[in-house]
């Protein structure tokens, strides 16, 4: 692949990750990591969503009025959103269950906004999907870490099984209650942060 | 055209929304067939949940139809209504007046036993929340609960319909030894809370986190429980 396009692709993932580095998309970083598998689901609908947003939005850029240009992606998002909810609905009706709550938190994402803002209307299709992709990747790879640890510390399982065996919580080991309320998403979302700093030389500020 | 008319932008954002606008309800309008039967089939498996029959997407209507042998409408009085209980939308009579409400009944039978199942209708902290709560013959003792919601907050709130917040009113009693309505009561303070508040015949545990979802909870067993008092103590002397 063009080192250019590849990029694209892994640059989100690391040292241009939108919630760690341009913090975006926050708020439903805090929602959704409650669980583990909220966190996929909401991972790979913003996936789904913001890739197809990104090559439509960049197949009209040469069309769209600047002056409404924001509500012309909003109105593609919507409809990519609604689009996938009521196929899931007819197809997929438990996935349609859980995702549902998720459908205004997708629409509201500032990533997805952001991305076609900063980079598809100015990009042609392929390296807008590329982007896109690249992206929700790197929002999503952040949602399941943090969905990760909140899980077992606050709940004692990964996936809704119990990892935690019984013979510990019998000597007294108690779960965090405290890392099932937002304030603790951001905090690891925190600690996130400053491993990343830490490990990668170029975002060590003087 | 030059693209900063206002001309040009009317036109634009007039056609890119009737373009969405058409795809969309073509979308809605051929798919909406599949989704009501979804929703039906979802609905008949709450209901067999409540009395203890586990059931798949494929054999839900099957299972009920052999399980479920009689629904009916009750209304305020307790008094038999003709109608399909089935069909009847809880919702549309919750807003009619008190006395022209039809309450729908179902009777399972399974092994030569009878329960009576009765669904729920509430409010939670985002959403309407729903449910059937299944009753030994005495009319009193829970058999089993179900409750489902539609955007309750994954992790805290949803896990309403998980099976462990679930399975502790089944034994619970409606009545307390005098005969009084007493319905459930739900205990803030995570597990255990019902067991320190010293009230096991009534209570359950609310979820961590969870709060108004639980206290929306109480509120749709109580209120909806309500309802049926004159034909759940009619129908125990039977």
């Amino acid at each position: 692949m063009d080192p250019k396009n590849k990029k694209l692709l892994t640059n989100p993932i690391n040292i241009d990750n939108p919630i760690t580095i341009q913090v975006l998309g926050i708020c439903s970083a805090l929602a959704v990591t409650v669980k583990l598998e909220p966190a996929v689901v909401m991972s790979i609908s913003v996936l789904f969503v913001l890739a197809f947003a990104n090559v439509i939005i960049s197949l009209l850029r040469n069309t769209i009025p600047s002056r409404i240009r924001i509500i012309v992606q909003l109105v593609i998002i919507a409809f990519l959103v609604i689009l996938v909810d009521q196929v899931l609905k007819a197809f997929l009706y438990d996935v349609s269950k859980q995702l549902s709550v998720f459908v205004g938190l997708i629409i509201t994402n500032c990533i997805i906004m952001g991305r076609l803002e900063a980079f598809a209307l100015a990009n042609k299709p392929f390296p807008a999907f590329l982007d896109g992709l690249g992206n929700s990747a790197g929002y999503g790879i952040i949602l399941i870490i943090v969905a990760f640890f909140r899980e077992l510390l606050g709940s004692g399982t990964v996936w809704e099984i119990q990892v935690i065996p019984n013979f510990v919580y019998e000597m007294g080991y108690q779960n965090n209650g405290l890392m099932i309320l937002p304030p603790m998403a951001l905090i690891v979302v925190g600690i996130i942060i400053w491993i990343q700093r830490a490990k990668t030389p170029e975002l060590i500020e003087n | 055209m030059d693209k900063n008319s206002n001309l040009y932008t009317f036109i634009y954002a007039s056609i890119l929304v009737i373009l969405v606008a058409l795809v969309l309800s073509f979308t809605a309008i051929t798919l909406s067939p599949m989704q009501q039967r979804n929703i039906e089939v979802e609905k008949k498996q709450n209901i067999l949940t409540s009395v203890s029959i586990e059931s798949s997407f494929e054999n839900a209507e099957e299972l009920f139809s052999n399980y479920i042998k009689e629904s009916f409408l009750v209304d305020v009085k307790g008094n038999k209504k003709s109608g399909d209980a089935f069909l009847t939308d809880l919702k549309k009579e919750m807003s009619k007046d008190l006395e022209d409400r039809n309450f729908p009944v179902y009777i399972a039978e399974k092994d030569n036993k009878k329960n009576i199942i009765i669904p729920l209708l509430g409010k939670g902290l985002w959403g309407p929340l729903w449910g059937y709560i299944s009753l030994e013959k005495d009319c009193n003792t829970i058999f089993g609960a179900v409750f489902d919601h539609k955007a309750e907050t994954p992790g805290l709130g949803a896990d309403i319909n998980k099976e462990w917040f679930e399975k502790p009113f089944t034994g619970k009693k409606l009545f307390d030894k005098k005969g009084n309505f007493i319905s459930i009561t739900v205990y803030k303070g995570g597990k255990g809370a019902a067991k320190i508040a010293g009230d096991l015949e009534h209570g359950v545990d609310a979820i961590s986190g969870g709060t108004i979802t639980s206290k929306g909870l109480e509120d749709m067993v109580k209120d909806c429980m309500k309802n049926y008092e004159e034909f759940l103590k009619k129908s125990k002397i039977n």
